[in-house]
């Protein structure tokens, strides 16, 4: 893991000290609420519908023990005893006070966190690949770039008042766990003939209201160009983009209106002015950086663990849990155990501090205290021995955190919605959890296959529903909550925009109409493949005559 | 409002003149882009010293190739959610070198001094007295940074505490 030197640090605390600052004015009357917002923001501080909410940045999404000890900590002390993890890899907590926050600004500094840019029209906190440095097929372990983006955009003096927010998403494998489709900015690392590192630069996807897939602007771009041509991008973006709607501001936008083949020939004019510059990235710091990602003192076993098998033989229940939560890992004898925050009946991402307290410990003991969290709303024990895994698996049970649902139709991504959110037109949480019971039976869910189920509470999308396998909607008509379904959505390397069934549907039948969806996928399927691929294969038809056969 | 230049508050010296007012025979005079370029010859001819103020989505370079008749250009903000005028400030200042005074033009509080700073500009119209008053304070409350920009050498020179390797190319 990467740990702040003197600069990191200093950073961070002064930066608590000027909030406390900004929050004193605000308190005295010295700044407006208007003033006082992009400065808030920029900290990760929002006005919902009944509090502050307070999102906490987990840069690429890696914790430590002890960073997870002491959000724990602030929940029991400054929230209600627990945390919500995002779709941005980060945790919100939803009752803090605001006269408390700089103290809990401090707090994080102690452990190396902070909330900057979590929020507000800057560069967001970066999100990586939760399986960074323990996949088996990573070019080069994400961590690394992201972490210099991380640094470089950190109360960037150019950057820091954009036409809207600004994510960026890093994947260092082929298989892409990290969305990065569909985000302003997203980086594949690759290799090219001759082994040398370079990136992929997607830009101007997104969700929201229009969502976008985003266009590759460079295929190869050499390691050393990353951060001018960042640079470049945002330049541009910061001249050109929208600012006369918010709902046109992103930088998708100004991709689409421009046409991307202006948009790439404006990026790189500008890059032409700034390339070999002393932006370029230093192979000194480089290295730096990457030495606090080399990987842990692993152990050289002999293959797959004998244990291991014995107790997979002899236990159903584990056997489930391994089927889905847990993934194949770079080292012989190792694993990646994914801890699922979706219990039957859960709150998606919901964590109490009691739970975050027994992951910290687990991964102290089993993960060389690593611990990553996913877009998904998960977290991960990431380089865990498979001889553990049974005792690992026995722990998380008594801790309600053993949900054998990876990837499965329960596994679903909410955003907050009405119950939290101040944007929200409908419910979120309370449909997720509905739909979670109603798949309860495991031999059903596992029968129905990987199925990614996003629900979004209102048309800013951060409950991804346009990349779901089933994407549903929360809409208003008349104060009464609707929902529209989408099918065929995906955010992995292959991704696509779902195609709305028709009609939306009133709350009471969302389930029975996620019901009727994956029953027939089931009657239609072909062979082994997912429900993914059946849509892709058949199209919508069969599922909008089952849906709306009645009318 | 009140103007601070290089971490003082002074008198200022220039004067906005309207669109449609008479220019001034020599004092300082600030006018807008448009008179600009359509008086810049009358403008250059004339026996004072000359700035332009830019609107926050006129680019550096409607401007750029007039700078070295400038003593003074001006960036609009509008308000603190518009960034435009701190790239159009860096290139300014970087790019194309400009050495005259470079201005934003606020209301503008203490808590965007320090930007506004690392991009070049050494005078800044401050909201209210109170805030001009914390300039020291602002530009100082976090002193140090992972980019390099306009202002790199003097915080070099004052903390070595600048992570260079981070520098933002010197546009």
């Amino acid at each position: 893991m990467y740990l702040y030197d003197a600069i990191d640090q200093s950073l961070v605390d002064q930066r608590v000290e000027q909030f406390r600052g900004q929050v004193q004015r605000r308190m005295a009357g010295a700044l407006s609420e208007e003033e006082f917002k992009p400065l808030r923001l920029m900290n990760g501080l929002y006005l919902q519908l009944h509090a502050y909410m307070l999102r906490v940045a987990i840069p690429y999404g890696t914790l430590s023990s002890d960073q997870m000890g002491k959000l724990a900590q602030i929940a029991r002390v400054y929230d209600k005893g627990y945390g919500h993890f995002t779709t941005r890899q980060n945790l919100q907590y939803n009752w803090p006070k605001l006269e408390d926050m700089p103290d809990i600004l401090a707090e994080l500094a102690t452990v190396q966190m902070h909330a900057l840019q979590t929020s507000g029209n800057c560069i967001r906190n970066v999100t990586a690949d939760q399986y960074a440095g323990a996949a088996a097929d990573e070019v080069a372990d994400p961590r690394i770039v992201a972490e210099v983006i991380r640094q470089w955009s950190t109360l960037h003096p150019e950057f820091s008042f954009l036409p809207r927010k600004f994510k960026i998403a890093v994947t260092g494998t082929a298989r892409d766990r990290a969305a990065v489709r569909v985000h302003d900015i997203g980086i594949v690392i690759k290799r090219d003939a001759a082994g040398k590192i370079g990136y992929q630069v997607i830009v101007g996807g997104g969700l929201g209201r229009t969502p976008k897939i985003g266009t590759t602007l460079r295929e190869f771009l050499p390691e050393r160009h990353l951060l001018s041509y960042l640079e470049a991008v945002l330049r541009v973006y910061n001249q050109a983009g929208r600012r006369d709607n918010k709902y046109k501001a992103r930088i998708k936008i100004l991709v689409h209106e421009t046409g991307a083949a202006e948009f790439a020939r404006q990026v790189e004019a500008e890059w032409q002015e700034v390339r070999d510059s002393a932006i370029e990235l230093p192979a000194e710091e480089y290295a730096r950086i990457a030495m606090f990602f080399k990987p842990p003192p692993f152990k050289n076993l002999a293959g797959d663990d004998g244990e291991f098998a014995r107790h997979r033989l002899e236990n159903r229940d584990f056997t489930h849990w391994v089927r889905t939560n847990v993934a194949s890992h770079k080292r012989p004898g190792y694993a990646i155990a994914n801890i699922t925050l979706k219990p039957e009946g859960g709150i998606p991402g919901d964590a109490t501090a009691e739970q975050m307290d027994a992951v910290a410990a687990l991964a102290e003991r089993f993960s060389f205290s690593e611990i990553r969290v996913t877009h998904e709303q998960n977290l991960v024990l990431p380089h865990v021995r498979q001889a553990d895994l049974f005792e690992l698996w026995q722990t998380l049970r008594r801790h309600d955190l053993a949900a054998p649902n990876l990837g499965l139709i329960s596994d679903i991504i909410a955003c907050p919605g009405m119950d939290y959110c101040a944007l929200a037109t409908a419910r979120s949480t309370p449909l997720a959890q509905d739909i979670s019971r109603h798949f309860a039976d495991l031999e059903r869910q596992h029968n129905i296959g990987e199925l990614k189920l996003k629900i979004s509470g209102c048309i800013n999308a951060c409950g991804h529903h346009h990349v779901g396998h089933i994407g549903i909607l929360g809409v208003d008509k008349r104060g009464e909550e609707f929902y529209q379904i989408t099918i065929g959505g995906s955010a992995d390397e292959a991704p696509s925009i779902g195609t709305i069934v028709g009609p939306a549907f009133p709350y009471e039948r969302v389930v029975e109409v996620v019901e009727t969806l994956t029953a027939t996928y089931l009657a239609i399927r072909s062979g082994t493949e997912q429900f993914i691929d059946t849509v892709k294969r058949v199209g919508l038809d069969p599922f909008k005559e089952a849906l709306y056969a009645d009318h | 409002m009140p103007i601070i230049k290089n971490g003082a508050i002074i008198t200022d010296p220039w004067v906005f003149i309207a669109d449609d007012e008479a220019i001034p025979v020599s004092s300082p005079v600030i006018v807008s882009l448009t008179r600009w370029l359509a008086e810049r010859d009358a403008l250059c001819g004339r026996n004072g010293l000359v700035g332009v103020q830019l609107r926050t989505d006129d680019l550096a370079e409607a401007i750029a190739a007039d700078l070295d008749y400038l003593g003074l250009v001006a960036i609009e903000f509008p308000g603190i959610g518009d960034g435009r005028g701190y790239t159009t400030g860096r290139l300014l200042r970087g790019r194309h070198g400009f050495t005259g005074e470079l201005r934003a033009v606020g209301p503008l509080i203490r808590d965007v001094f320090l930007f506004l700073k690392r991009c070049g500009f050494d005078a800044v119209e401050a909201r209210d007295e109170a805030e001009a008053e914390a300039w020291h304070e602002a530009v100082d409350v976090i002193n140090v940074a992972y980019q390099n920009a306009i202002d790199q050498k003097d915080r070099l020179d004052n903390r070595g505490q600048e992570r260079a390797i981070f520098s933002s190319a010197p546009i």
